[in-house]
Formats: structure tokens, C-alpha cells, sequence
């Protein structure tokens, strides 16, 4: 039994992060661990897809790189090889986050944390005391629809967790759900040559970004080879020994997809069980997060939720923030209040999608009185040179004040560039200030500053 | 690293101010928010209150010397820290200009005292400054709202959107149809109306005639007897404990809900343009040991004679002991003046630009009044109104005082 000021149940980012913060406040923490520090992010999520996505897009690369001059006479890929790159890589991350435990002195706890009232944590046999708070930072995994009898057995119906660790790919792979797991996965196995047919239930891909983002991703796919289904209802699901067989309907359609694999990529569930929350008062919501008041603390004094328990948008980086602001309330400091609709939204498919804000739909929905200032890549000078001249910059702009509504990229380096969004939106900068920073020409991000520009109706290089 | 801790800009004029006292000495652990000193600005004495945590390390200026803006008082830091002592004499300019000249290279480590970072050149300036963001700085603009008395939540008290839409919402929900030519009254404070020819002619010939403002008065003699019975019967029901309603208290209600059915008064002349004020917010000429001073009852159309009542008093002591902030003596729409406890029968009283009308109250007198055929005594009160004639011309402010007399003869016309 030891004591210290703060048990944090997950080693995830929330977690780790909120570890350190309240190191570097002078409070002794212990992050309680069943499996790797890290979490879904450095193990099995953001951090080896990313690695994977690079692999695909060399090969991509690759095989158009005879237009720029250079000829790869043949190109083979191997996913098995792609693979344990990613794993090293998750496993350099995992052993960075270890260091940093040890860096800020922190006790790292292996096994599984149960929580006790009385603001206690027993692992295993040992039980220990939280001196001024325990901090929930369990996460979420991934999901089956056992309903349409499409469980996960690891083999024909896989989720990322198994897919990440492939050795072979299979011919064919059916993702259902076209959120960001699902079309990245998409994008990693099309280009390593799986016939890849993505089924989404909304009516179309990416259904939290931009109809626009969405249209030009949907094309994008379609052009290489992808198949794209959306607003697509799976009724009946057949699975075999070596396929599966599903029955779609879209758009008043039936139709058979068959594949080699099915890839579960629609939504993921929190880890809420077994952990103790009934018998210390903790509180679940109708949607089964843990429920957490502005400041996260739990329905229970003493207990705070940190992370994809506390809620959407389930991301490393919301995660991220909110474990460090934990940390600074129970360090007795009045942290900056998250705002929540500035969380920039990614991901990392071929071309990307970053947003921040609110979509154009939802200005609609709101009745607000915006404009939309947009420049396509294609006319992007440093974009032409890479030739990568998929996708735009929108910018939504408030008619009266310039307010940065929302901001939506889709193409190559979306992610790194709606930082400058996020930027200007957390400082409330207006559309013109976007315009008054200087942009260095050439770059993907003058496109930036010709949306703005557009949105005011002066564009310049369309 | 010691902070310093700056003579700090705490009225928007003000350019020096005068420590009067110190309320922490060498040695006192102090907390940010904590009030080091007392200093007496131009308008009243305000607190200068700690911007770091630790101890206050050193005094480098004596009570009851007067120091320029951005100049350094003392310094925060922490026990037995050596400060740089020569930052007394300190001007802002001087030394920062002398900072970006001096060698690059690192300090040799021999070097025991903490460096403390010159005052930036703008130190001065930075010091009036009020942080926004430039999504609240233009829909402050757009409403009106003067940023420097809006509280800040944004990182280091920067005013950010939800505060300025924070001030500007307390606009009154329910305003009266306007006259011409004002445009029907928005959500927001006020509406700016462009001056039309006619008006900037006015505006220019009055000016060029009369002095920077063109006075005119008007004078109404008012009937008090039912305001008198009104406040009798009131501060009877209030009793002991409540605070007692002044006659001052309800003509302060009057002329609010006057200039609420009367905007064309409620209003700032603004050189190219006229601000016609939805809000009404009432000065208040105090006067005080060497000067006077208006402190603002805001949105006083919206209070009760009690809470006008309390908050006047409290006003006007915190006046007479020049404890004002300054948002607590800007921003007024219009003005009364009240030298009826002075015997005056009656006055006329300056206007304070840019508002466009002050009333001048004078004393409640018992005067033979022609009453039918026969002759009362009546308690009767003679008040003036300054007009500025670029704003409200004879008529205009002559239904206005109509109004107000009305309300004052006939108390219960408040309630409507």
C-alpha cells in the first residue's frame, strides 16, 4: 500500500499527460497500467497508423514517380515489412513515455486499477490512497456490430487492433465505417494493393467534416480504385472460414459485398467496466461516458474523468488537454477553460482532411450569416510542383465581425497547416489578420491566407 | 528572477500618480492581487495591486512621491533576492534604448545578480493599453463598447468576444417607439446616426456663434407637493432600517424614464456623427474637496428609487473620498446637477461632453401658488436644462422637460 496525491487509472496520453503536469506542480502521482504506457495512441492507434500511412504513401509514390522523372522499375511492397517498422516505432514512443514517467519521478503501477471509495485504487492485492484526487483516464477500444452478426473474431472480421499487426494482407477488405479509421485503413491497404470497398451508414464519408471535405475525399478514393458506399445500410452479414459476404443497401439498392475481411471501423466503445465506478458513485451518461462536470470532476468528490471516458470528441489531443487541466485543478490552480470548438479534427488519409469549427452545414443549420472564401490547390504554386494539386482551403467567415467560423483543408499537409487556424481562432484574430501575416511563397499555406482573402471577396491568384 | 513592480496607468488619463501609501512593506510576503499601495491619480486614489507572487523584496520610492506612468515602485521576489537598485531613476525609454545595444554574448558566469529584463520601451504606453483580441475589439466597436471597462477573461485579463457581447447585452430589452428621424431601436447600446447636412450646418453655426458648445437653457418650474407625499409615505414604509429616498433619488428615476420616451436627449454629440444612446445612464455632479465629479448611476431607467438611492449614496461618499474607479465616472448619457441643499433657487449647469443635456436642480421651496381663485402654498422646485444645440433644438428639449415635469407633478406616472 503506498500513498500519493494523485492515482491516474491509464497510461494513455490523458493519462501520462496529466501524470507529468502534476509532477511539474509538485504533486507525487502514479499512473496505474495494465498493458503498455502509451495507451491506443503510441500502441495501437494515431501513432503506427501514421507510420503505416507513410509506407503507403511511398508506394504511391512510387508508382507515379516515372512522370517526375524518375523511373522504380518495379515496386513490390510488403505489408509485413511496413508493419514491424510501425511496430518499432510504437514501441520507441511507448519506451519515450516510459522515460518520461521516470523523467518526473512518477510511479508507474503495472495492472488493473479498480477504484474504492474513499478515493483508494487497488491493483492486484495491494490497494492505494489517492491523498487529493483520482483521476479516470481508462479510454476506449474498439468495437463489432455483434447485431448484424458481425463480431470480431480476429480473423475474417477484424478491427485496427488486428489489422495492425497483419503479416500478409488479405486480397479483399471490406471497412465498414468512413470515419477517420476507416479511411485511413482504406488508404494504407489500397496501396498495398487490397481491393478495398469502404461502406459507411451516413450519407457520406467523413460524416463530421465539411460536405465539401467529404465530396473531394469521396472523389479522390474513387478515381485510385477505392470503393465508396455511402448512406449504406449492412442487414445481413455472412461470415466464413476464408470471406465474408454482406448484404448492402444504398440509395434504395441491394447489393452483395464480398470480401476476404471484414475491417469493424465504426466507433469504439469506453472502457467503463469493472473499474469500480457504480460502488464509488461515479455516473455514467445516456451515451455511456463517464459524467463529468465543466471542470471533470466526476459525479463523485475526489474522482475525475479525463480523456475518451469524459466524452467526444475521442482524441489523443483533447485528451491531451484535458489531463494537464486536471492537473492544474488539483494542484489548486484555475487552468484556461478547454474550449471545446477549437479542437482541430484530422486525418491522415491521401489527401488529408484538417478542420477546425464549425462545417458549412452547421453555419446553415445555425442561420448564420457567413461567407465562404475558398482556394483549390490547383492553383497553388508549390502545390503544382508536388503535384499535389487535390483539394482546397475554406474558410467560413462571419459576415459582420470576420469571425473565423470554421476552417476546412483537404490535401497534402492538411494536418500541419490548420494550425494557423487554430491559432487565429483560439486569439479570436479575424479573417484579415490571417491576411496580414505575410505568407512565404511558395507554400501549401498561401492558400491560407488566399482563402481569407476570398472570403472578402479580393482573392488574388484565382 | 525578481518582478518589478511599475507605477501602473489606473485611469485612463492619467499620466503620473502620487504614492500616497504603502500597504505592504520590505519583508511582506504579498500574493498577486494583493493591494501594495495606495496612489492618487488624477481622479481619485486607487490601489496598485501586485502582479507576481513572493516578497516584497524593494521599496524604491518613498510616500508621497509623485511617479511618471511605467516607472518602477519596487520589486516582488523572493527572500534575500538581489535587485538591480539603479532601477529607481529608471525612465522606460532611456534604458530600453540602451538594452538592444549591449554585447550579445552570455553573461560571464561570475555574474551573481539576477538580470532583471529591461522595461520595454513601450512600457509606458503598454500600461494604458487595454488587451483584446481583434474579434472583441471590432464588435466593441460596432456596440459601442469602451473596452477599457470591460473585465477581461481571456489569458492574462485580455477582453475576448464573450465579454464585450457580456456588456453589450445589457442594452434594455424595451424601448418606447422613437421620433423621427431616429431609426428604431437595435439590441445594441445605441445606434450612431450620420449627421445630415442640415444638421452638420447647425452643427458648425451654433458651434462658431456660441463657443465649442452651444448652450441654450430651459427653465420649467415643477410642482413637488406629490412627489414630496410620495417620498414621505415611501421612506415611512422603508422605516428605520432602509436606506431614505431623496428628492435627488427621484428626479435622478425622472429624468431616466424621460430620456427613455425622449431618446433625442439620451445622446452624444460626436463631431460626424450623433451616438443616440438605447441605454440610459445618469451622471451624477458631486462635488468633492477641490473639483466635482460625475459618478454614473448606468441604466438607472432600470432601477428602483431604493437601489438609485443606495447606489447614489455610496457614489457619491466614495467620491468625497476620491475612491472612484474610473468606469464609475465615464460612459453617462446625460447629467444632473443638484445644488438644492445649497440654497440655490435656481441654476444653470455646464454640459459634460459628449452628452447633450444636463438638468440643474435647485431648491424645494414653499411658495404661494394660485390655485383656482384662491392661493396655496405648494412645494415648488425650479430646474433647468442645458441644451447642446448641435443635439436637441428648443422643441425637442422642451417636450423632454415636459415629460419630466409631468413625472415629477404626478409621481405615480413613473409606473406607467
Amino acid at each position: 500500500m503506498a500513498s500519493f496525491d494523485v492515482i491516474i487509472l491509464g497510461g494513455g496520453p490523458a493519462g501520462y499527460i496529466c501524470a507529468i503536469r502534476s509532477a511539474q506542480l509538485g504533486l507525487s502521482a502514479a499512473v496505474v497500467e495494465q498493458d503498455k504506457l502509451g495507451g491506443v495512441c503510441v500502441n495501437i492507434g494515431c501513432i503506427p497508423t501514421k507510420a503505416l500511412l507513410h509506407s503507403a504513401y511511398i508506394a504511391t509514390l512510387l508508382q507515379e514517380s516515372k512522370e517526375f522523372g524518375v523511373e522504380a522499375s518495379s515496386v513490390k511492397t510488403d505489408y509485413g515489412v511496413a508493419m514491424k517498422r510501425s511496430r518499432r516505432v510504437s514501441d520507441q514512443n511507448s519506451k519515450g513515455v516510459e522515460f518520461l514517467m521516470k523523467k518526473h519521478k512518477i510511479t508507474v503501477i503495472k495492472g488493473t486499477g479498480v477504484l474504492q471509495p474513499g478515493k483508494k485504487v487497488k491493483v492486484g492485492s495491494d490497494v492505494h490512497d489517492a491523498k487529493q484526487a483520482v483521476v479516470i483516464a481508462t479510454g476506449s477500444r474498439v468495437k463489432g456490430i455483434p447485431q448484424i452478426g458481425l463480431e470480431i473474431n480476429k480473423t475474417t472480421v477484424i478491427s485496427s487492433d488486428e489489422a495492425l499487426l497483419l503479416e500478409r494482407v488479405p486480397d479483399s477488405l471490406a471497412i465498414i465505417g468512413a470515419g477517420a479509421v476507416g479511411m485511413e485503413f482504406a488508404d494504407i491497404f489500397h496501396a498495398f494493393g487490397v481491393k478495398v470497398t469502404v461502406i459507411e451508414a451516413l450519407p457520406r464519408i467523413l460524416p463530421l467534416e465539411d460536405a465539401e471535405a467529404s465530396d473531394t475525399l469521396s472523389k479522390s478514393y474513387r478515381k485510385r480504385g477505392i470503393e465508396v458506399i455511402a448512406g449504406a445500410k449492412v442487414t445481413k452479414a455472412n461470415v466464413g472460414k476464408d470471406k465474408v459476404v454482406l448484404d448492402v443497401e444504398a440509395g434504395g439498392e441491394k447489393k452483395q459485398v464480398t470480401a476476404a475481411a471484414v475491417l469493424m471501423a465504426a466507433g469504439r466503445a469506453v472502457n467503463t467496466e469493472n473499474i469500480g465506478l457504480k460502488e464509488c458513485g461515479i455516473q455514467l451518461t445516456d451515451r455511456g461516458f463517464i459524467k463529468v462536470d465543466k471542470n471533470l470532476l466526476t459525479t463523485a468528490p475526489g474522482y475525475y474523468a479525463v480523456g475518451d471516458v469524459a466524452g467526444p470528441p475521442m482524441l489523443a489531443h483533447k485528451g491531451f488537454r484535458e489531463g494537464a487541466v486536471v492537473a492544474e485543478f488539483i494542484a489548486g490552480q484555475k487552468p484556461h477553460p478547454i474550449k471545446y470548438d477549437n479542437v482541430p479534427s484530422v486525418t491522415y488519409c491521401h489527401p488529408e482532411v484538417a478542420s477546425i469549427g464549425l462545417t458549412e452545414e452547421q453555419c446553415k443549420e445555425k442561420k448564420l450569416d457567413y461567407v465562404a472564401g475558398k482556394f483549390p490547390f490547383s492553383a497553388n504554386g508549390r502545390a503544382r510542383g508536388t503535384g499535389e494539386t487535390e483539394g482546397f482551403v475554406k474558410i467560413l467567415r462571419d459576415k459582420k465581425y470576420g469571425e473565423i467560423l470554421g476552417a476546412h483543408i483537404v490535401g497534402a499537409h492538411a494536418s500541419e497547416m490548420i494550425h494557423e487556424l487554430a491559432v487565429a481562432r483560439e486569439n479570436e484574430y479575424t479573417v484579415e489578420e490571417i491576411d496580414l501575416a505575410i505568407h512565404a511563397h511558395p507554400t501549401m499555406s498561401e492558400a491560407i491566407g488566399e482563402a481569407a482573402l476570398d472570403s472578402l471577396g479580393r482573392v488574388l491568384h484565382i | 528572477m525578481a518582478t518589478k513592480v511599475h507605477m501602473e496607468a489606473l485611469s485612463p488619463t492619467m499620466e503620473e500618480g502620487r504614492l500616497v501609501k504603502w500597504t505592504k512593506h520590505e519583508g511582506d510576503a504579498v500574493k498577486s492581487g494583493d493591494t501594495l499601495a495606495e496612489v492618487e491619480t488624477d481622479k481619485a486614489v486607487m490601489e496598485l495591486v501586485a502582479r507576481a507572487d513572493g516578497q516584497l523584496i524593494k521599496v524604491m520610492v518613498p510616500e508621497g512621491t509623485t511617479v511618471p506612468v511605467g516607472n518602477v515602485v519596487a520589486w516582488i521576489g523572493k527572500p534575500g533576492e538581489k535587485v538591480d537598485g539603479a532601477g529607481s531613476g529608471e525612465q522606460g525609454t532611456a534604458v530600453s534604448k540602451a538594452a538592444p545595444t549591449a554585447p550579445a554574448t552570455p553573461a560571464t558566469p561570475a555574474r551573481t545578480q539576477p538580470a532583471a529584463p529591461p522595461t520595454p520601451a513601450a512600457a509606458p504606453a503598454d500600461a494604458t493599453r487595454v488587451k483584446a483580441s481583434p474579434l472583441a475589439k471590432r464588435i466593441a466597436k460596432d456596440a459601442g463598447v469602451d473596452l477599457k471597462l470591460v473585465q477581461g477573461s481571456g489569458p492574462g485579463g485580455r477582453v475576448i468576444k464573450r465579454d464585450v457581447e457580456a456588456g453589450a447585452t445589457q442594452a434594455r430589452a424595451v424601448v418606447p417607439a422613437p421620433r423621427s428621424p431616429l431609426p428604431a431601436p437595435s439590441g445594441a447600446a445605441f445606434e450612431d446616426v450620420p449627421l445630415t447636412q442640415i444638421r452638420k450646418t447647425i452643427a458648425k453655426r451654433l458651434a462658431a456663434s456660441l463657443g465649442p458648445i452651444p448652450h441654450f437653457f430651459l427653465t420649467t418650474e415643477i410642482d413637488m407637493e406629490r412627489a414630496a407625499e410620495a417620498r414621505e409615505a415611501l421612506n415611512k414604509q422603508l422605516g428605520e432600517d432602509g436606506g431614505k429616498i431623496s428628492f435627488n433619488d427621484i428626479i435622478i428615476k425622472a429624468v431616466a424614464l424621460a430620456l427613455v420616451r425622449h431618446r433625442a436627449c439620451n445622446a452624444w454629440f460626436q463631431e460626424d456623427h450623433i451616438r443616440y444612446w438605447n441605454e440610459v445612464h445618469i451622471g451624477m455632479a458631486v462635488a468633492i474637496e477641490d473639483g466635482l465629479i460625475t459618478p454614473v448611476i448606468r441604466n438607472a431607467d432600470m432601477k428602483t428609487l431604493s437601489e438609485i438611492g443606495a447606489e447614489a449614496r455610496e457614489l457619491a461618499g466614495r467620491a468625497r473620498n476620491r475612491r472612484l474607479k474610473p468606469e464609475e465616472y465615464t460612459g453617462a448619457t446625460f447629467s444632473v446637477s443638484n445644488l438644492g441643499m445649497f440654497d440655490i433657487d435656481q441654476f444653470t449647469a455646464v454640459i459634460n461632453p459628449p452628452e447633450a443635456g444636463i438638468v440643474a436642480i435647485g431648491s424645494i421651496v414653499a411658495k404661494a401658488v394660485p390655485e383656482g381663485d384662491r392661493v396655496v402654498v405648494r412645494r415648488r422646485l425650479r430646474l433647468t436644462m442645458s441644451c447642446d444645440h448641435r443635439v436637441i433644438d428648443g422643441a425637442t428639449g422642451a417636450v423632454f422637460l415636459k415629460t419630466l415635469k409631468q413625472m415629477l407633478e404626478n409621481p405615480l406616472a413613473m409606473l406607467l
